[in-house]
């Protein structure tokens, strides 16, 4: 190699170190706040837009950690978040229970959706329930990925299964322990059918080539997200104030107002209900 | 901060720290003789290949709240992720820096030896023998760590700052690295975007390794 490039891969080098170290911090002077939380509310990319308008007006950094439910209530039980936004309520009610937990209130919600190929050689599109549509899966024996990662959406499917009386088992059922998006993607390429949130799916549609198959069980389906603070008197560390703050933020009626306006325009339908539609029976 | 800039700062901080360790502890194991110090060599041995999830994992029951360092507040930090490539790369530094010290020839010592030098004149004289080997320590502790992902996944747990989804700009990341956006942008269908960082970082690594053959050459 010769003198003129080594300049140009030493310039190239100093270029990137500039771009990295030599950056006011200003990071560590603002107040922060952990947010822990579910794949589907930062993949729909909802939390970005409620996020900026918090900080805005409270004058702190979110911290968000996009983990699955039975994650993000792990690291709020071992104190590393201030607060939780995440959908498996019977997981949530057990650590209110524990007293992990306080201040939970019920904030947005969707439907889950069963999604799978278009070929749908389980004749999915016909199920009575979606406990049935999962019978019809295992009947055919169709390849079917589970997220298997304790997640809220990973429970729902287990409760799923359990409804209709199946213990999914066999080279068709594959677990990857893995998060909404990836899950989709893997069913995608082999052809499978899984269970999504409505919001991450429809964030993801162009990108794939499954379909709804079905969702037509609202009561199965339903999908409610809460948000809770990480209970101050077991972890005195944690920014209570702010998660007081930040419930009472998602409760308001002009967040409401914008979760329910949230993907309109881009998906032509809303990736979340507020919970406001619920409380005033629409 | 870019997510490029947290790559490096975090990568480069551990591996400095480990080289700042790992080069006079490779010299102290060397020259000295005491006890234990095969048991030490084992351990450096061991430490080399150690699976970065399981130090990620250590590192995380460690500094949770509820954890024996969780009053230091460090979890979900760029900290925390220092720390923990530090311990996965300051064993692969005192390991290559040791092979490279033990290769110098004997007779090189034993003349300056023969030649008057004392003890640090010996020392000069070897770590002038062994410094390309010394530089290729540090550069394999540098490749580890800004290569790794289990670990800072864990222990930074991949945090971009508001309004980022899908995006590389600057003022993005607060621990969120090269590897472990390549992880998020994936799972969200992002390729392209993966597909940049990927190339970003082969970028870091070729022209590390360039700089350290054309220094290895010209010396």
């Amino acid at each position: 190699m010769n003198k003129t490039l080594l300049k140009i891969i030493l310039l190239m080098m100093f270029a990137a170190l500039l771009s990295g170290c030599i950056q006011p911090t200003t990071e560590e002077v603002q107040v922060e706040m952990r947010l822990s939380t579910t794949t589907s509310t930062c993949d729909t990319g909802l939390l970005d837009v409620l996020n900026a308008q918090f900080e805005a007006e409270n004058n702190v950094k979110v911290l968000t950690l996009c983990q699955g439910t039975g994650k993000a209530i792990a690291t709020g039980e071992l104190g590393a978040a201030d607060v939780l936004l995440v959908h498996a309520p019977s997981s949530e009610l057990a650590a209110v229970e524990r007293g992990n937990f306080i201040d939970r209130q019920f904030v947005t919600y969707n439907y889950f959706v069963i999604i799978g190929p278009l070929s749908d050689t389980a004749d999915v599109k016909n199920a009575t329930s979606a406990p049935d549509a999962f019978a019809r899966i295992a009947a055919a024996q169709a390849p079917f990925i589970s997220r298997g990662d304790d997640s809220g959406t990973h429970k729902k499917e287990l409760g799923l299964w359990e409804e209709a009386n199946i213990t999914p088992m066999g080279e068709w059922y594959q677990s990857v322990g893995k998060g909404m998006g990836d899950t989709i993607i893997t069913a995608d390429i082999k052809q499978a059918y899984t269970l999504s949130d409505r919001g991450t799916y429809l964030a993801m549609k162009d990108k794939v080539e499954l379909v709804t198959q079905f969702d037509k069980d609202q009561d199965f389906l339903y999908n409610p997200y809460h948000v809770m603070a990480v209970n101050p008197e077991k972890f005195p560390d944690v920014n209570y104030d702010m998660a007081v703050k930040y419930i009472e933020f998602l409760t308001s009626s002009e967040v409401q107002d914008i979760i329910r306006e949230f993907g309109l325009e881009e998906y032509g339908e809303p990736l979340f209900i507020p919970a406001d539609d619920v409380i005033n029976g629409v | 901060m870019s997510i490029t800039g947290v790559s490096l700062k975090v990568s480069g901080t551990a591996t400095l720290l480990a080289a700042l360790t790992g080069i006079p502890l490779s010299f102290f194991i060397s020259h000295r003789e005491f006890r234990g110090k095969q048991t030490l060599l084992t351990l450096i041995n061991t430490g080399m290949g150690l699976p970065s999830v399981f130090v990620g994992l250590f590192v995380f029951i460690m500094l949770v709240p509820a954890g024996p360092f969780g009053f230091l507040k460090l979890i979900f930090t760029p900290k925390a992720m220092i720390i923990a490539q530090y311990i996965m790369v300051t064993p692969i530094i005192t390991g290559v820096s040791l092979a490279a010290i033990n290769a110098v020839p004997p007779a090189i010592r034993e003349n300056a030896y023969t030649l008057g030098g004392n003890r640090k004149d010996i020392a000069i004289v070897v770590l002038k023998e062994a410094k390309f080997g010394m530089v290729t320590s540090v550069l394999a502790g540098f490749g580890r760590a800004i290569a790794e992902v289990g670990a800072i996944l864990i222990v930074g747990g991949n945090i971009a700052y508001t309004g980022s989804v899908g995006g590389m700009g600057e003022g993005l990341s607060y621990t969120r690295t090269l590897t472990t956006a390549i992880t998020s942008e994936t799972s969200s269908g992002d390729i392209s975007v993966a597909l940049a960082l990927g190339l970003i970082l082969i970028t870091i690594n070729l022209s590390v390794n360039a700089v350290a053959s054309m220094l290895q050459r010209r010396g």
